[in-house]
């Protein structure tokens, strides 16, 4: 990797080309503590990309970034660059690797493996394997920096927390840009993080958390979706103006390994210029590309199991795998209508132990384009079945897996969400918000037949309402642009190119018991108090001086927490009595503790909340005493711990 | 006393002792100036040759070490490229890390081992997918490869003077002088990217499949 002229690209199919070392030679011209690139990571639920662009050598709309290929060990000795690093972490036994057999340029040993290795060595030990650490950020319900990942290792394994998890990415992209550009410090770049729109304010804080763990403090936060449109946006360099126009409702739909992720983006006019604002996200569904491959796995299993085979579980991670293959060459050559899938047996003998069956077109197309896929009509919803009690402690995967379904759900629910947009107009009689254009955005809709078929049902939906058929935007790479983007919006933020609005994708609230005679029996209702209206721009605050607490001095004191993506009217200081359940999600609850600082403990100093959102992206809530104005941190991430 | 008349119409009439030693002694001083002459004839032929060379020599005399680097020059010719040929000695661990790539991810090492003599075609063609998909992805993934030539097999190709012979080898009925025209049999593979994976210090390259024991 030190020379940059024979770099090879790491994989094919790949557009970009290999980030050559993008410091060599000129670097000894550019004094230290500068900022140079640009570089956006996205940190994804199954990989993680970091792409850069030097902002010294760009003109006006000739963005062109570039995708850093990072160094990882992809089975024990071995290194390997790849465009991606699988989000994967692995907590190997001390026996199991040969000494220096996992060291890698910058450092004999690491911590924890992570990237390709942690996935490898992984598929044959699950029960050390960390996966989807990212998912638990956003899960309610459990203290992201207590250990508890792999939730079904035994006692003996020493498990880490989502947190660290996510710092040991992060850790490990640090660790290979500073090996490959050793006079660019990365702590001195403009750095951009994506997080998935859907992220709660404490998962996004801990995000930052993450960043700032291993010295990245710089870095900024940006929705996925947004870093899709920006990246198609620099891609049709300059010429995205042509390809929408004012008054278009812009649907990206990002299908990632697990996670899917909605966003609306309204284009709109001042004084003549276009504007894009982000009016509304959806909710995190925790479904993508993994359970479509789990899906067809679990259909041949069916199938070989009528011919009285059974499969043992290392084989279904196996046809998992042959699976993913399959639907891929499925879905990319038409001509193919089985793909004979084998998997080996694990001894040295091939013949004879290899288990043989088929795929066959009619049964991808059932399984993925109508299972996941299906044709519903835009008043259906997703099914939910009442969790059972006894569910083991897991991530909530989302249960019902047609995606039309959460897709109709979310347009009819934000039917209202560019209402205040002048330039957004919908027909009277329409049940839910037309997007005039999509934008797809992960690998899963590389698919031609599946991103067909989502058009398909969409253009079903308008049609039936008289609206004209929403079209696709193209030209976006599906597996990179979200880093792409990333890196983008820090060119962005310098003051070049569109910058699309949106402030906080929901409006918070706390909740407060009402002043009302106790009932036996009956828990004090609740009222919502709302302390951080929707669409608040970042670096803005908002102060509740009329509501106003008193706190206990160390006493740690609780509030329940909600939020709303639909509620876009609430101002700061708006009290709700009474709400339903689609309006207002419950999150964890946020705690407050006033430290002793020369008080004495059990003195009451009355407070009032104040809000404010970040430059960088997170919501901060703060308790501001009435007395002295001194201010004292809410803090987000106190989930779970009280059990 | 004993006189004695000249008369030179007078002849012997007598052949005495005296005729023998004058006719003796006249043969053998024709005898010797015969030797003398053919001696001196002889000598002054050899005389002019030693001439020749000793002029050529004698001329530069003041540097010898010409001559000696004459001498070596001479010795070339007598003995050409007598330096020794160095054939590039491949390194095992690139080797052995392509082999174990490829049982890695095409289960390589066991198909081949396998004896496949008891199997029937079905069962080794299922098999073979394996190996062939796991080929296909392992060599894919850490080289690219391109055709040497881009016709289409069977079709004519030209090659101009001064071609590549290590990139195109020539077959068949090899006559006459370049530009040779002929059917191009096999299009050629070349890699143009490598990316092996690089190693730890601590990898032992000749286990290319660990034994596998699970607990």
């Amino acid at each position: 990797m030190s020379d940059s002229s024979d770099q090879i690209q790491p994989e094919e199919g790949a557009v970009m080309e290999i980030g050559n070392s993008p410091d060599q030679g000129v670097a000894a011209e550019y004094p230290q503590n500068r900022t140079r690139f640009s570089v956006g990571i996205d940190l994804g639920t199954t990989h993680c990309v970091l792409s850069y662009a030097d902002l010294d050598n760009i003109d006006d709309e000739e963005f062109s970034p570039e995708v850093m290929a990072i160094p990882q060990l992809t089975s024990p000795g071995s290194v390997e660059e790849k465009y991606q690093l699988p989000s994967f972490l692995y907590l190997a036994h001390e026996a199991e690797l040969a000494e220096d057999s996992t060291s890698l340029p910058w450092a004999a040993k690491s911590d924890y493996l992570v990237g390709e290795i942690a996935r490898n060595l992984g598929s044959k030990t699950p029960i050390r394997l960390v996966s989807s650490a990212k998912s638990w950020l956003c899960h309610t319900g459990v203290d992201c920096k207590a250990p508890i990942l792999p939730a079904e290792a035994p006692d003996e394994v020493k498990r880490v927390s989502p947190f660290q998890a996510t710092t040991a990415y992060l850790q490990h992209l640090r660790d290979a840009w500073q090996n490959l550009n050793p006079n660019a410090p990365l702590n001195q770049q403009d750095i951009v993080i994506t997080v998935p729109a859907s992220f709660d304010p404490a998962a996004r804080e801990l995000t930052v958390e993450a960043a700032r763990a291993v010295g990245l403090g710089q870095a900024i936060l940006l929705e996925e979706p947004q870093a899709a449109l920006y990246s198609w946006i620099e891609k049709s360099h300059g010429d995205w103006r042509k390809h929408v126009e004012v008054g278009d409702i812009i649907l990206v739909i990002d299908i990632g390994g697990g996670t899917t992720d909605l966003s609306l983006i309204a284009v709109t006019q001042q004084e003549g210029n276009l504007e894009l604002t982000r009016v509304a996200v959806g909710d995190h569904i925790l479904l993508g590309g993994d359970n479509m491959d789990l899906a067809l796995a679990y259909t041949v299993k069916a199938k070989l199991e009528k011919d009285g085979k059974r499969l043992e579980p290392w084989q279904i991670q196996a046809l998992t795998h042959s699976c993913r293959d399959a639907k891929e060459k499925i879905f990319t050559n038409f001509e193919l209508d089985n793909i004979p899938l084998v998997v080996a047996s694990r001894g040295s003998s091939l013949i004879g132990g290899t288990l043989r069956t088929e795929l066959t077109r009619e049964e991808v197309n059932k399984v993925l384009v109508e299972g996941f896929l299906p044709q519903v009509a835009v008043s259906d919803r997703p099914i939910s079945r009442p969790r059972t009690g006894l569910r083991s402690a897991g991530l909530p995967y989302a249960q019902d897996a047609a995606i039309t379904r959460h897709l109709a759900a979310f347009l009819s629910k934000q039917q209202s969400a560019a209402d205040e947009l002048k330039d957004i107009n919908l027909p009277k009689h329409a049940t839910f918000l037309h997007p005039t254009a999509v934008l797809f955005n992960g690998g899963v809709l590389k698919a031609g037949a599946l991103a067909e078929r989502l058009m398909d049902v969409l253009n079903s939906w308008l049609t039936a309402e008289q609206a004209p058929e929403a079209r696709l935007l193209t030209g976006a790479d599906l597996d990179l642009a979200v880093a792409r983007g990333a890196a983008y919006y820090g060119y962005v933020r310098k003051g070049k190119g569109v910058r699309i609005k949106g402030g906080t994708a929901a409006s918070y609230y706390v909740g407060i018991e009402s002043a009302m005679p106790a009932v036996p029996g009956m828990a004090p209702e609740i009222q919502a108090l709302c302390i951080a209206p929707f669409g608040m721009e970042e670096g803005t605050q908002q102060e509740l001086p009329d509501d106003e607490f008193g706190l206990v001095i160390g006493e740690p004191v609780r509030f329940r927490f909600f939020a709303s993506n639909t509620r876009r009217e609430d101002k700061v200081g708006t009290r709700l009595d009474y709400w339903t359940n689609e309006e207002l999600d419950e999150l964890d609850e946020i705690e407050i503790i006033l430290p002793e600082e020369g008080r004495r403990p059990g003195e009451v100093v009355p407070v009032h909340l104040c809000a404010a959102v970040t430059e960088v992206g997170t919501l901060e809530l703060q308790a501001v005493s009435e007395k002295d104005s001194s201010r004292w941190k809410i803090e987000f991430d106190v989930r779970g711990s009280d059990g | 006393m004993n006189t004695y008349a000249i008369d030179l119409s007078l002849k012997p009439t007598t052949f005495d002792l005296w005729h023998v030693y004058l006719a003796s002694a006249v043969a053998l001083l024709a005898l010797i100036l015969i030797v003398l002459l053919l001696s001196m004839v002889i000598s002054q032929f050899r005389c002019k040759k030693k001439a020749t060379i000793q002029q050529s020599a004698a001329m530069p005399e003041p540097t010898v070490k010409i001559v000696e680097k004459i001498v070596e020059v001479e010795k070339l010719v007598h003995a050409p490229a007598p330096e020794p040929v160095v054939l590039k000695e491949a390194t095992p661990d690139a080797a052995l890390q392509l082999l174990g790539l490829l049982q890695k991810e095409a289960r390589f090492i066991d198909f081949i081992k396998e004896d496949i003599a008891s199997f029937s075609d079905a069962d080794i063609g299922i098999a073979a997918r394996v190996v062939h998909e796991g080929c296909n992805k392992a060599i894919n993934e850490h080289f690219t490869l391109a055709t040497v030539r881009n016709e289409q097999e069977g079709s004519k190709v030209t090659l101009p003077e001064g071609f590549d012979a290590a990139t195109v080898r020539l077959t068949g009925n090899i006559i006459g002088a370049a530009p040779f025209t002929g059917t191009l049999v096999h299009k050629g593979w070349q890699v143009t990217g490598i990316r092996l994976p690089k190693l730890t210090l601590g990898h032992n390259a000749t286990i290319v499949a660990p034994a596998e024991v699970e607990l």
